[in-house]
């Protein structure tokens, strides 16, 4: 029952640990990914080259990182926020649907009146929207009912899975292409609701990946600058305070949920609009951005500027896991592999706000 | 007479605080015992002492004369001492017969149900302990609940029981089959550590009683040869020196700045916390509101704040209504608050000294503008602030977290004076500080009373509500039950309002 160790909380948190303790968890991972690698008979160091290659060497490997890193930063940036003020926000998947299934609307209903420019800020202000009002929900029963939001905005995410099921496998849809009758899929949107893609020094970076950047900028001055923010801190750190000094902890409440999940459905539009150029039920179902999102912000330590760069981190080990699978090398290796970096980096998640000490003959000191 | 408990010479520091500074209790086999104290007094910590929760710095605790050294509350249970405490300790989901089992280092991985039910029920009927021992603990009552901790502590074969402050959550009823329980239990040889703030309780139960005071033992008294008269002067003190402050500047009660009419509010649990308080405070006037804790004080506190919604009547200041449960409107109408959780509730802790002194004014157009805040405005009064009431502080951006417990409530007081309130409310505001900052704290309650603000000053030390207030109201269940002038306070009478007895009838 006495464990030889114990878990003591800081009551200093050192700022060389952020940045320590990150980099240790990747080493921690590598090397724990090292020896599952020598058990399967390969060789680590080949693997690893060929997944640094693969990912971030060169201006092909990074343009196709920065694309998969791209819903990653929203979903990331939904996590943060709202994590940021102790609302564990785990519906970013099912915001992220939604926002696709607003962007699509919007794409294929002005994509062939308006200009390419306004289609786009339509397309990316419906998807906010319905990002946004479907995070609300979670967070008026929260803020109203004291529901919990780890479970409603989880269940939320089934609810919208199976809309996007019945939009385009159960329904004849305005969503679903009518020619679609034997393979049912989504239809497509307008050339010219389609998101321009940039090159910067020979890599192509997708227009949503800007709009990422901005939108991690303007929620880091958020955060930092703003009374808004001023008000979501204190409220993070002590509700009981928040009261007294005549903070609306409610609305606030609402509010970081519905912009948590507004970031969600804006990626969601940029799935739609800068990459498959339709509602893919499948596809999106398949691709749990959502999930995934949690796990970078925290790895980015919910700050909205990191999670930018752990996007493109974990953008470049998923497309480097896809190159690297074949005959001789399972996906579930690759799996393993992306599993031990998260776990490593949540495990040392702990020693920022703990540290370890050795029991001595302890005195468990029951509560 | 043999001792079931002998404590000698506890002391026991914490940070900054002595909270037994060397106590003495003998406690004799099959007494009730009663533990007397205002609540700092030292009770709890003696008997988490006694539980093995804590260990004392210096002095003996002795079991049946033996020497005992208790490294966890497992040691203690060992040694047949258990603890019923004031807030239960049980699982809500499951049936009481589980709850008793619960935590048995020997418990079998099969619950026999039938077994332990049946134990229960032995248990229960032995002692009038009324409880079916299949119930789930969320569908009793308060009661009933402390009747299964009571079981459970019998259960596991205590032979001294401590029951901190039972009678706090009862109705009288329950606490009277409470106390046929006690001895019920005394008559078979049990002994039971009674502990509690009431004078009346304290006379009805026990067989004999330690006071205690600021940490020390006072006296041991046998309750037949006592009353609440003499128990609550030895509670409180009579010998403590004090002077009263005196004020250059008197109170102006012409003009009342704090109005409370007819005021009810409840509390967390929902349960009615302020039965129609009515109450006036003039300008530079300061009134101490007497009482043990746990009477209504924080909700009082929190509803003439804005924290905590009325459920009947209203507050004004300055003639001025105060929308009930809005914080903010408080603050608008000047109503400071110096709350008793300071680090919680005064304080956004984590935060840095600079943002908790901007916690109540970041909205004012001088530290932020078009809602973005102006972060060299905010560091710019803190400065200042931090230099005016002299916080010991690194810099500006230290979480208020690591600061000694003087320097947290400077930064609160720093805040809550310079926002140049009409009305404070300081609820125990010195309590947990060191001889210097209680000093501090005192000089600038008065200076603020000077200048005209109204203070309502919510303690449970008398001393400084004698010292300091023009006028006293004593707390008792949610209601004022008691006002005097300062000058003419009786200690005494205080001390038997406090505790529940009514001045006529406190003789006994």
């Amino acid at each position: 029952m006495r464990s030889p160790v114990r878990f003591e909380r800081r009551l200093e948190q050192p700022k060389w640990l952020n940045w320590a303790i990150p980099v240790v968890s990747l080493i921690a991972a590598l090397v724990l990914g090292a020896i599952v690698l020598l058990a399967t008979g390969k060789n680590p160091l080949d693997v690893y080259s060929r997944i640094f290659e693969r990912g971030f060497a060169g201006t092909r490997a990074l343009s196709g990182s920065i694309k998969t890193a791209t819903p990653l930063a929203f979903t990331g940036l939904c996590a943060a926020i709202a994590f940021r003020m102790g609302l564990i926000n785990i519906g970013g998947e099912g915001q992220f649907y939604m926002g696709a299934v607003g962007a699509t609307w919007a794409g294929l209903v002005f994509g062939g009146d308006l200009p390419t420019g306004a289609v786009v800020i339509v397309m990316a202000l419906s998807g906010m929207v319905c990002g946004g009002l479907y995070a609300a929900i979670v967070g008026v029963l929260r803020a109203k009912f004291n529901t919990n939001e780890i479970i409603t905005s989880l269940m939320m995410n089934y609810l919208a899975a199976i809309f996007l099921n019945y939009l385009i496998y159960n329904s004849t849809s305005y969503w679903r292409d009518p020619e679609s009758r034997n393979f049912p899929a989504g239809k497509p949107i307008p050339d010219r609701a389609d998101w321009n893609f940039y090159e910067v020094g020979g890599i192509k970076i997708p227009l949503a990946f800007l709009i990422a950047i901005i939108a991690g900028a303007a929620i880091w001055v958020l955060y930092k600058r703003t009374r808004f923010g001023f008000e979501v801190g204190v409220i993070a750190d002590s509700p009981k305070a928040a009261r007294y000094a005549g903070i609306r902890t409610t609305s606030t409440i609402v509010i970081v949920l519905a912009l948590s999940g507004a970031l969600a459905g804006l990626g969601g539009a940029a799935d739609v609009g800068n990459f498959r150029g339709l509602l893919d039920s499948k596809g999106l179902q398949m691709s749990g951005y959502g999930y995934t999102g949690i796990v970078v912000a925290a790895l980015a330590r919910l700050n909205p500027i990191s999670t930018l760069f752990v996007a493109v981190l974990i953008g470049g080990l998923t497309n480097a896991g896809f190159a690297l699978q074949g005959p001789d090398f399972p996906s579930g290796l690759v799996g393993t592999l992306q599993g031990l970096i998260l776990f490593t980096a949540v495990a040392g998640e702990v020693l920022v706000k703990y540290r370890i000490r050795r029991n001595r003959r302890a005195a468990a000191v029951m509560a | 007479m043999t001792s079931a408990v002998r404590m000698t010479g506890i002391v026991k520091r914490f940070p900054g605080v002595v909270a037994n500074d060397g106590v003495d209790v003998d406690i004799r086999a099959g007494e009730v015992h009663a533990l007397l104290g205002e609540n700092g007094a030292g009770k709890s910590t003696l008997s988490n002492i006694l539980t093995g929760l804590y260990r004392p710095d210096e002095g003996t605790v002795e079991i049946n004369g033996q020497a005992m050294q208790f490294s966890s509350p497992r040691d203690a249970l060992d040694a047949g001492i258990g603890m019923v405490h004031q807030h239960f300790r049980l699982v809500s989901t499951f049936t009481v017969a589980e709850n008793v089992v619960l935590g048995e280092p020997d418990s079998p991985f099969m619950m026999d149900q039938s077994r332990v039910a049946q134990q229960v029920e032995e248990l229960s009927n032995r002692y009038g302990l009324a409880v079916d021992p299949s119930a789930r603990i969320w569908q009793l009552s308060v009661g009933e609940q402390q009747r299964v901790e009571i079981i459970k502590v019998l259960y596991r074969g205590a032979k001294v029981l401590i029951l901190d402050e039972p009678t706090a959550v009862l109705t009288p009823i329950e606490a009277d089959a409470l106390f046929k329980t006690l001895r019920a239990m005394v008559a078979e040889g049990r002994t039971v550590i009674f502990i509690s703030h009431k004078l009346d309780e304290v006379m009805k139960v026990s067989d004999r009683v330690t006071v205690l005071r600021g940490g020390k033992t006072v006296g041991t008294v046998e309750t037949a040869n006592t009353n609440t008269r003499e128990l609550a002067s030895l509670m409180v003190g009579r010998s403590v020196e004090f002077n009263r402050v005196t004020r250059s500047n008197p109170a102006d009660v012409s003009h009342t700045v704090l109005t409370l009419s007819g005021v009810s509010a409840r509390d967390d649990r929902g349960r009615d916390a302020l039965h129609g308080v009515s109450l006036t405070v003039g300008r530079g006037e300061i009134v101490g509101v007497a009482g043990v804790a746990g009477n209504g004080q924080r909700e009082l506190a929190e509803a003439i704040s804005g924290m905590r919604a009325l459920s009947s009547g209203h507050i004004d200041v300055s003639g001025e209504r105060v929308q009930s449960g809005r914080a903010r409107s408080a603050i608008a109408k000047g109503v400071a608050h110096i709350p008793e959780d300071r680090l919680h509730t005064g304080l956004a802790s984590s935060h840095s000294v600079e943002d908790n002194l901007a916690l109540k004014n970041y909205r004012s157009s001088s530290l932020s503008k078009f809602r973005v805040l102006r972060r060299k405005a905010i560091r710019a009064q803190a400065t200042d602030l931090v230099q005016n009431y002299d916080v010991k502080t690194p810099d500006t951006v230290t979480p208020v977290r690591l600061l000694s417990g003087g320097n947290v409530q400077k930064v609160l007081l720093a805040r809550e004076f310079s926002s140049l309130p009409k009305v404070l409310i300081a609820a125990s505001p010195t309590r947990g500080l060191d001889v210097g900052a209680i000093e501090t704290v005192r000089a600038r309650l008065v200076e603020a009373a000077e200048r005209g603000v109204g203070i309502l000053l919510i303690s449970e030390d008398l001393d400084e509500i004698m010292s300091l207030a023009d006028r006293i109201v004593v707390m008792y269940e949610g209601r004022l039950v008691d006002e005097v002038a300062a000058e003419a306070a009786d200690r005494e009478r205080l001390g038997l309002t406090m505790g529940g007895s009514t001045v006529s009838g406190g003789a006994r």
